[in-house]
């Protein structure tokens, strides 16, 4: 009983003299901890297994071609490119709106019932499923005057789908992580900080930019890495606001603008119209693309923990 | 924080230029403008969602979410209804879409709620430090891997076991008349939604755990009771706050669950029975959710549209309700407990 540590551990205590009942609910925990493990190691192994058997390196360099003849269908190219260009516009504009309003609301925060209104709109953004802000997404961007930025039918017709409007939609559900991350970073800052920043004459806005936000770049980091993993895990949003077409269709001419423009895919809706549940039906290459993209979020989770190496671990990915 | 700032006689040169267009006031203005644009878009997405799916509500009034006919067949009249817009058709029973979002829901929070428990009990208290250092990136990974994956590993392994080991020929024949079972089932469909909900249960209750005072669990162990009681009468009791967070949370997400859903749970409109007893699990349904990804394509037809708008729109009021709801019971109860999430 000398440290403090074993203090709520008594001495000699024993599993075996517990009652009846506590004893089923220590099993109990035993239990579910090992079927976490068991669940978890499942999945991944499967995965794996089915991934690795059939992964060609070819896959990855061939693009997606409409065919019933499995060896003539063609790799993800496409959907590989579309992850990572869904996931850099969602990204890009997630961090650039979350940290934004994190400073003002960490920051500035008056009116302060105009900035618990925003909080509460973080919120409820937090708490809409994906296929609604999907089928939002598509509400904007067919309307007629957002049609420069989607698919255009010869008569004029807006489809309201294209790489800029699911990347734009997929950066809501990244807000809320890079804002809830980057509103802990802040508010672990000591005050005293700012007081020195001030004190040699730095404006708020300056000491914000050259002294807060570098100081909080290991938690915006965390919450951007969350946010690229989610975004590129998202189905639904794809799958309404890109379309099914295979491959990256651009749509107009001038050059970069024109992919962006036009439809294509990602991983995930590759896995999706590859399974039983689409139209595609070739398991196989379902089971591949599952397996990079599998590859591509615990990479990111990966990198989340190397940022938040050694600091006070949050539950920041929750949300 | 001190509101004014005194302009000292000597600025560091790189913070006078900074100073010149980026002035403390416009700074605090264009972030409080995008503050409010973001306010202003959630706003709007609430008014369009419902402007959009009124028509809908408005024709069917409050028998909208009642039963009555296939809603399969409903939702077929509507996407075939006549091009003169005095002609749509509207009428839709929602009742069955409704109740499977109820069920697989309400399964896969409540099994999932005693797995997260147990497991966040385990995590904090009973596991060996070495498992614990296992678990938590387990935890993480479980979190985070995609619906599409999980729906895959459910329509190519689950459904097709299911199928085969539990659907038997009389089961199958009891229920031919209405429904055919295949083996994408409430069953599977609980199963999964439940394993992808875990994951954020544990780690709520897990964080609030190991905020619970340790004078309070050290004075239970001073008193002689064993560690499974200190755990359960004093640590659980204390966190009851993040146990109700964690389940609105969770609540949440397996209400808005799309696209796995879409896959494994049948993509039948069908209201499962409880009184065919265990056949009950074995029963297709199709979630709001699921039924909105899987009739995306008719969107443009404007009667079948606004019907899709108005389930949208009674997921978002769901969530909506549930993040008040939730923060409504947690504030009574943060005071009696600690870590509160």
């Amino acid at each position: 009983m000398s440290a403090p540590a074993t203090a709520a551990k008594p001495p000699r205590e024993r599993v075996a003299d517990w009652p009846l009942a506590d004893r089923v609910g220590y099993g109990l925990c035993w239990a579910a901890g090992g079927l976490l493990c068991v669940i978890a190691g499942a999945i991944v192994l499967y995965i794996l297994v089915q991934g690795l058997q059939y992964l060609r390196p070819e896959l990855l360099f061939s693009r997606p071609e409409v065919s019933l003849d499995q060896s003539e269908s063609g790799g993800f190219l496409d959907p590989l490119l579309g992850t990572f260009m869904i996931t850099s516009i969602g990204v890009v504009i997630a961090g650039i709106i979350g940290v934004s309003v994190a400073v003002w609301l960490t920051e500035y925060g008056r009116p302060a019932g105009l900035a618990r209104a925003v909080d509460s709109a973080v919120e409820v953004v937090a708490g809409t499923p994906s296929i609604v802000l999907a089928i939002f997404g598509l509400l904007i961007f067919q309307s007629s005057g957002l049609g420069f930025l989607s698919f255009t039918a010869e008569g004029g017709g807006v489809f309201g789908r294209s790489f800029i409007a699911a990347g734009t939609m997929m950066s809501l559900i990244a807000l809320p992580l890079v804002v809830g991350a980057t509103r802990e970073a802040l508010s672990t800052i000591p005050r005293h900080v700012r007081e020195a920043s001030y004190a040699l004459g730095k404006t708020r806005a300056a000491t914000i930019w050259r002294v807060l936000l570098p100081a909080a770049r290991p938690g915006i980091a965390t919450g951007l890495a969350l946010g690229m993993g989610r975004i590129a895990g998202d189905t639904a949003i794809v799958v309404i606001l890109l379309g099914a077409a295979g491959q990256i269709t651009p749509q107009g001419d001038v050059a970069p603008f024109n992919v962006l423009r036009g439809t294509g895919s990602t991983l995930t809706s590759y896995v999706y119209n590859n399974s039983p549940a689409g139209e595609g039906n070739a398991p196989q290459k379902a089971y591949a693309a599952a397996f990079v993209l599998l590859l591509i979020v615990i990479a990111l989770n990966f990198v989340v923990d190397l940022v938040a190496r050694g600091r006070r671990g949050g539950v920041q990915w929750i949300r | 924080m001190s509101s004014t700032v005194v302009e000292p006689a000597l600025r560091p040169p790189r913070a006078a230029a900074a100073g010149g267009p980026w002035s403390d006031r416009r700074v605090e203005l264009a972030l409080a403008a995008l503050g409010v644009a973001l306010l202003a878009l959630i706003a709007g997405m609430l008014l369009f969602v419902f402007g959009k799916a009124w028509p809908s509500f408005a024709n069917n009034g409050p028998a909208w979410f009642g039963a009555g006919g296939s809603v399969d067949l409903q939702l077929q009249d509507i996407f075939n209804s006549p091009a003169n817009p005095k002609d749509y058709e509207y009428k839709l029973r929602a009742w069955p879409l409704l109740y499977g979002t109820a069920i697989t829901t309400a399964f896969a929070v409540v099994f999932g709620l005693v797995f997260a428990l147990l497991s966040a009990l385990f995590i904090v208290e009973f596991a060996p430090p070495r498992v614990r250092r296992v678990l938590e990136p387990v935890v993480r990974l479980l979190a985070a891997v995609p619906s599409v994956i999980y729906g895959l590993i459910g329509i190519l392994v689950l459904v097709p076991f299911v199928g085969k080991n539990l659907v038997t020929q009389s089961r199958e024949e009891s229920v031919a008349f209405v429904v055919q079972l295949t083996g994408a089932s409430i069953l599977v469909a609980t199963v999964i939604l439940t394993v992808m909900i875990t994951p954020i249960m544990i780690a709520i209750i897990t964080d609030a755990l190991r905020a619970v005072p340790r004078s309070w669990t050290e004075g239970g162990a001073a008193l002689g009771v064993n560690r499974w009681r200190v755990m359960w009468t004093i640590s659980v009791r204390a966190v009851r706050p993040a146990i109700v967070a964690a389940a609105v949370l969770a609540c949440a997400r397996a209400l808005g669950e799309a696209i796995m859903l879409s896959m494994v749970s049948g993509s039948v409109g069908f209201a499962p029975n409880p009184l065919d007893g265990f056949t009950f699990f074995l029963e297709p349904t199709r979630p709001l959710a699921a039924t909105i990804v899987d009739n995306a394509e008719g969107l443009s037809v404007k009667p079948f549209g606004e019907t899709i708008y108005a389930f949208a729109a009674v997921l978002l009021l769901s969530s909506v309700f549930l993040s008040v709801g939730g923060w409504l019971i947690r504030r009574p109860l943060r005071r009696v407990g600690a870590g509160a999430a």
